[in-house]
């Protein structure tokens, strides 16, 4: 950690954190601690929400964002970091501003851009621990990797629906051990397409908020030494049950990065590694504009959606509801002898339905619908209600 | 009748049913007769050969069976399964 024992405290400083610093095992040398740390934070959305706002008002003394993202109507069911007033604005800018309110006595570094491989060491190696609250998988392997060639602690917090997962990667303990990482606890990313995201599977709000602030209370512990950091612990929350589940992880021999023979000394490609680039036969597209074109000229053509009931009788563009675990069994229902356009929520599952039905069936008349009924309420029927 | 904990993303192929008892006595052979009884969660768990996939893990207790006999760890009547796959939250 950066070094904390020249940092002294204003007045208002003193008032401010008083409350920590009257905790016999916290006091003022751990409240200096915070002040002298440096924490990344990627991503601030459903988890970096709470945990900015609880580093924040912690008095963590540099705390940097990255996010490429801007602020959507959709993101304040959980993004609590937002209000109103920010749609639309660059989720940086709109959490500075936020932040600043809550504590001004903190610095706050913006990154209005993507980790990739090309940013990442140069981005985390001034900060003393990352905390990584992404949502995609790629990323989480480049921060985890990140965090382990710099040799930083990596908090890491994940949230799918009514489950979280909390634990503290690449953490060297007071004995001078060094933990497991991301990679010992999930070797290989799940296919894409296996696992869905929040925006096809969705997520309770307050979860992100519960597992976000947990992530800022392993940051706090990290950054201070007080108390037992989950390093080598492995921590699920199931909303639902309302269950908590502590397991043992290890270090592996095999790990690529810091196993027996490690033989990733570099940050790669992480989309490949994901097995996003792999090379799929490009499916047929249309745009929502050419689709509203056929329609207005009369073209014939079959439109089948493939999203679930639920989602149909919130909106639909009056396709023919086929959803897509349905899709091979009900391959008779496609017609071979027109155009058919098949769409679902944003063009990923209808991609898949397409492969499944050109691969199993010989299908060669079917059109994926470029930015499904999202891209369509855009370009042609502003009027429909977007989710 | 050892228990398993199915994780929400995989609920939808149980039935919704989190909590399941399995007759078995060994972690291969829950994933057996979990995989017999709800074929729908074989390609989340499995893959073409037959092995648990990498982006799952199975905790016996609090423990990875990768720390204890992997398949073969035993299970008894009172032994707790989690299956524990990658969430990524998110977007994409």
């Amino acid at each position: 950690m950066s070094t904390h024992s020249t940092i002294t405290f204003s007045k208002e400083e003193l008032a401010r954190y008083n409350r920590h610093i009257i905790i016999p095992e916290f006091g003022l040398e751990a409240q200096q601690k915070l002040k002298a740390a440096k924490v990344l934070i990627v991503g601030s959305g459903g988890l970096g929400s709470p945990a900015l706002l609880y580093l924040a008002a912690a008095g963590v003394g540099t705390i940097g964002i990255v996010d490429f993202d801007v602020v959507d109507d959709s993101n304040l069911q959980r993004q609590v970091l937002f209000g109103v007033e920010s749609i639309g604005k660059a989720k940086v800018e709109a959490a500075k501003a936020r932040l600043e309110a809550l504590n001004p006595h903190i610095n706050i570094i913006l990154y209005n851009t993507q980790l990739t491989s090309q940013n990442a060491l140069d981005i985390l190696k001034d900060y003393d621990l990352v905390a990584d609250g992404t949502d995609n998988f790629p990323t989480r392997y480049l921060v985890n990797d990140a965090a382990v060639l710099l040799g930083k602690p990596n908090i890491y917090a994940s949230i799918f629906q009514f489950e979280g997962q909390v634990s503290v990667f690449n953490y060297r303990n007071k004995e001078g051990v060094l933990g497991p990482n991301y990679r010992d606890l999930y070797p290989t990313p799940p296919p894409p397409g296996l696992v869905p995201s929040c925006a096809e599977g969705g997520v309770l709000g307050v979860l992100p908020g519960i597992i976000g602030s947990l992530q800022a209370l392993e940051v706090i512990k990290v950054i201070t030494g007080v108390g037992d950091p989950l390093a080598g612990r492995f921590y699920i929350f199931d909303a639902l049950t309302f269950e908590s589940r502590t397991f043992n992880i290890s270090r592996r021999d095999d790990n690529p990065l810091n196993g027996k023979n490690p033989s990733i000394t570099a940050l790669i490609d992480y989309e490949q590694f994901c097995g996003m680039k792999a090379v799929e036969k490009p499916i047929k597209e249309i745009t929502a504009t050419e689709l509203y074109d056929w329609q207005v000229k009369g073209e014939p053509f079959q439109l089948i959606d493939v999203r679930e009931q639920h989602e149909y009788d919130f909106v639909n563009i009056g396709a023919e509801l086929i959803p897509l675990a349905t899709v091979a069994a009900n391959a008779d229902r496609f017609s071979r002898d027109t155009k058919v356009v098949v769409h679902c929520k944003m063009g990923g599952r209808s991609a898949k339905a397409i492969r499944e039905l050109e691969e199993k069936f010989g299908f060669t008349n079917l059109y994926n619908l470029k930015g499904g009924i999202l891209g369509y309420i855009d370009e042609v029927k502003p009027e429909l209600t977007k989710y | 009748m050892a228990t398993v904990i199915i994780p929400t993303p995989l609920r939808k192929f149980t039935n919704n049913t989190a909590r399941l008892d399995i007759q078995a006595d060994t972690i291969d052979k829950t994933v057996s007769e979990l995989t017999l009884n709800f074929p729908e969660l074989k390609k989340h768990l499995l893959d073409d050969k037959g092995q648990i996939r990498s982006f799952v893990n199975i905790f016996v207790g609090n423990d990875d069976i990768r720390d204890l006999q992997q398949g073969q760890t035993a299970v008894k009547a009172d032994t707790i399964i989690s299956i524990v796959p990658a969430i990524a939250g998110g977007s994409r």
